[in-house]
């Protein structure tokens, strides 16, 4: 098997030319988390180290999926195969806008989140292995965002479910295995589909390489047939499962109440959109044809999801349920955006997910911050926060404000790209619907926003207390966060929401970049099979 | 299950087991075998050692805690991986080191180092559930 006792040509299956060490970036956000949590995983017993250990790791990681966003947006989408092995026989990574932005975005948020554990978790939550967990975690979100290839896709979203089962059940409290029982089951049937999914479209196909997809699909007389069709449908299934889409969105509101609170701020904000970015990147991408063909099913997933979503958000006193809501909302909007379809719709939703993933990993912390001041996450015991911390009332007010939709913060550009894109769109039969329900489904998440604001900051005490009055909290738990260490992770992240609010211009742009990256997917094919694709 | 002929043969068959599982990780390369079914068999061995002498005396004779085991076999593995940064060459390509001792032909190569990381990961984390699982049935 040695290079050297025979003599073969390898030069017809494997790349050849030399790597330039920068597009090693490729898989840096990977193999960072990968080292960092195999680290922390034989360190674990040392509490102390564990927190500036993941952090290091996580800083490292940020720093590593910057320079690789900052080289795609140089060089174009850039292509690594694994071992050399040419595509389509080797796994490819393939790294264009959207996956460089997301992946970016992620690590931010995950950094955010390994500094808001360092004082919410406690020791026995890191001796049973928190930072290893959200390390692993990250490497299967980035390499979700940065693969080129279907079942390797498969491969990253097993790798990041396992390790969010981990966190789950970090504190082995009974309600947290029921949460995890919930998450896991369905979690398990929506890849079970996925894989399913991914069989058939090689039984098509003969490859998984993403590229090599998009161009056979191209080249087929009838695109729209029906067995790739019954292949999307499933695709579609297992994503929205994921995702949280309407009627398969159950498990989400069921679950992230359960763990650590800073558990549930990272998945909000991460893995409902691992789904949503599969979904664009398997349906604008991959099968375009069949995008058109499922358009209309999923708008109207979407317009049922933005409501229902919106509405649950305003049934709930729970502060995380009521977050949880939210956050299955914010998946219609996204929807929206693969319904329509358009450059301007994807964009849409892309500039969506990224405002998604910061915001509502934010509002998760707020929740954490909230029960530290008022000893609870229920909306009937709270009250009075604002006597007790006017700064953290504004950061607050500007969440909602963002997550609503309302300007000036993160929320109101990806809105009007995707109310603009749905009402422009006139073969869609749901259209003008989609883009009033994204509407709707923005004031009605205004009045939840807006309900908690008034009850946990506005009111002078908990429920009962009488207007212009003041009474102190129930005391009904002991607060799990203690320091200032959840300060600077909350202020990063509404920095970012305002941020993107004020300054739309750079993320609108590097949206479209990676919307047109999929939508007309020249480089991104060129980029793995050279000139000749 | 604590049978004396059980006691008594399980260390032997634990150390045979160990011994195979290094045979078939290493002849992996080219014929069946491999680090995964290596740590399999190597998991199944601190199993049946568990089983008959108690989870104390396996969690002795390894000294390091199984999921560290795995934490180092991830590393190993994907350090493995990286090797050929330094040759300007993909993630994962291949490098080998090949000499001869007298007759033999030796060849080492990433490929082995990943196998073994691979190993390590599967003996750390099935051996840990198999022992967690012991453990709670011996209370």
């Amino acid at each position: 098997m040695a290079g050297s006792s025979v003599s073969v040509d390898l030069s017809q299956a494997m790349a050849t030319a030399p790597v330039a060490a920068g597009d090693w970036l490729v898989v840096a956000p990977s193999l960072i988390t990968m080292l960092g949590g195999a680290l922390c995983l034989m360190l674990r017993k040392n509490t102390d180290l564990q927190p500036k250990l993941g952090i290091a790791f996580l800083g490292a990681l940020v720093l590593a999926s910057l320079t690789l966003l900052v080289r795609v947006l140089d060089h174009g989408v850039i292509t690594m195969v694994m071992g050399s092995w040419l595509p389509p026989f080797g796994i490819a990574f393939t790294v264009d806008a959207l996956g460089a932005t997301l992946s970016f975005i992620g690590s931010i948020v995950a950094f955010c989140g390994g500094l808001f554990g360092a004082a919410s978790v406690d020791s026995t939550g890191r001796r049973y292995g928190f930072y290893p967990f959200l390390l692993l975690l990250m490497t299967g979100v980035c390499g979700a965002f940065l693969t080129g290839d279907v079942f390797n896709l498969y491969v990253w979203f097993e790798v990041l479910l396992i390790s969010s089962y981990g966190l789950l059940v970090l504190g082995n409290d009974r309600i947290q295995l029921d949460g995890a029982v919930k998450y896991g089951v369905l979690n398990l049937v929506g890849t079970n589909l996925f894989l399913i999914a991914t069989g058939l479209l090689y039984g098509i196909f003969g490859t998984l390489n993403m590229a090599d997809i998009s161009l056979k699909v191209a080249a087929l007389d009838n695109p729209a047939s029906g067995t790739l069709a019954t292949v999307a449908a499933l695709y579609f299934l297992a994503f929205a499962m994921k995702a949280a889409a309407f009627p398969v969105n159950f498990w989400l509101p069921a679950s992230y109440h359960t763990p650590n609170v800073v558990v549930s701020a990272v998945f909000a904000g991460l893995l409902t959109k691992v789904g949503v970015y599969a979904l664009i990147r398997v349906f604008v991408l991959i099968l375009p044809a069949s995008r058109d063909h499922l358009a209309d099913l999923i708008a109207l997933v979407a317009i049922v999801t933005l409501i229902t979503g919106a509405i649950g958000a305003l049934a709930q006193s729970e502060v995380r349920r009521l977050l949880g809501y939210v956050v299955i909302a914010g998946i219609g909007s996204m929807l929206a955006g693969v319904a329509v379809g358009s450059t301007l719709a994807i964009s849409g939703a892309i500039f969506y997910a990224v405002h998604s993933i910061v915001v509502m990993t934010a509002l998760y912390m707020a929740a954490g911050v909230m029960h530290m001041l008022g000893g609870s996450y229920d909306l009937r015991k709270l009250g009075g926060l604002y006597r007790k911390n006017v700064a953290f009332a504004g950061v607050f007010l500007v969440l909602g404000f963002a997550v609503s939709g309302l300007p000036p913060f993160s929320g109101f550009w990806p809105k009007i790209m995707l109310v603009d894109a749905a009402f422009r769109d006139d073969e869609l039969r749901f259209g003008t619907a989609l883009g009033a329900a994204i509407l709707v489904s923005g004031f009605l998440t205004t009045l939840a926003m807006g309900r908690v604001w008034i009850f946990a900051f506005w009111r002078g005490g908990p429920e009962g207390t009488p207007d212009g009055q003041t009474a102190d909290a129930v005391e009904v738990e002991a607060p799990q966060l203690s320091g200032g260490a959840v300060w600077l992770p909350l202020g990063i992240l509404t920095a970012l929401v305002v941020y993107f609010g004020l300054q739309p211009e750079w993320m609108i742009e590097l949206a479209t970049q990676g919307a047109s990256g999929v939508d007309q997917p020249f480089g991104y094919q060129r980029s793995v099979f050279g000139e000749q694709g | 299950m604590r049978t004396i002929i059980f006691r008594t043969i399980a260390p032997y068959l634990s150390a045979l087991m160990v011994l195979f599982s290094v045979f078939v990780l290493l002849r992996g390369h080219n014929e069946p075998g491999g680090g995964f079914i290596g740590g399999l068999i190597a998991a199944s061995a601190l199993a049946i050692y568990g089983i008959a002498c108690g989870v104390a005396s396996v969690r002795r004779a390894i000294v390091f805690h199984p999921m560290g085991v795995s934490g180092f076999g991830l590393f190993m593995a994907a350090l493995a991986g990286m090797l050929s940064f330094f040759k300007d060459q993909a993630f994962m390509t291949s490098q080998w080191l090949i000499f001869h001792v007298s007759d033999v032909e030796v060849a080492l190569s990433t490929p082995l180092v990943f196998d073994i990381g691979v190993y390590l990961v599967v003996v750390g984390a099935i051996g840990s559930i198999a022992l967690a699982l012991e453990e709670r049935e011996a209370d």
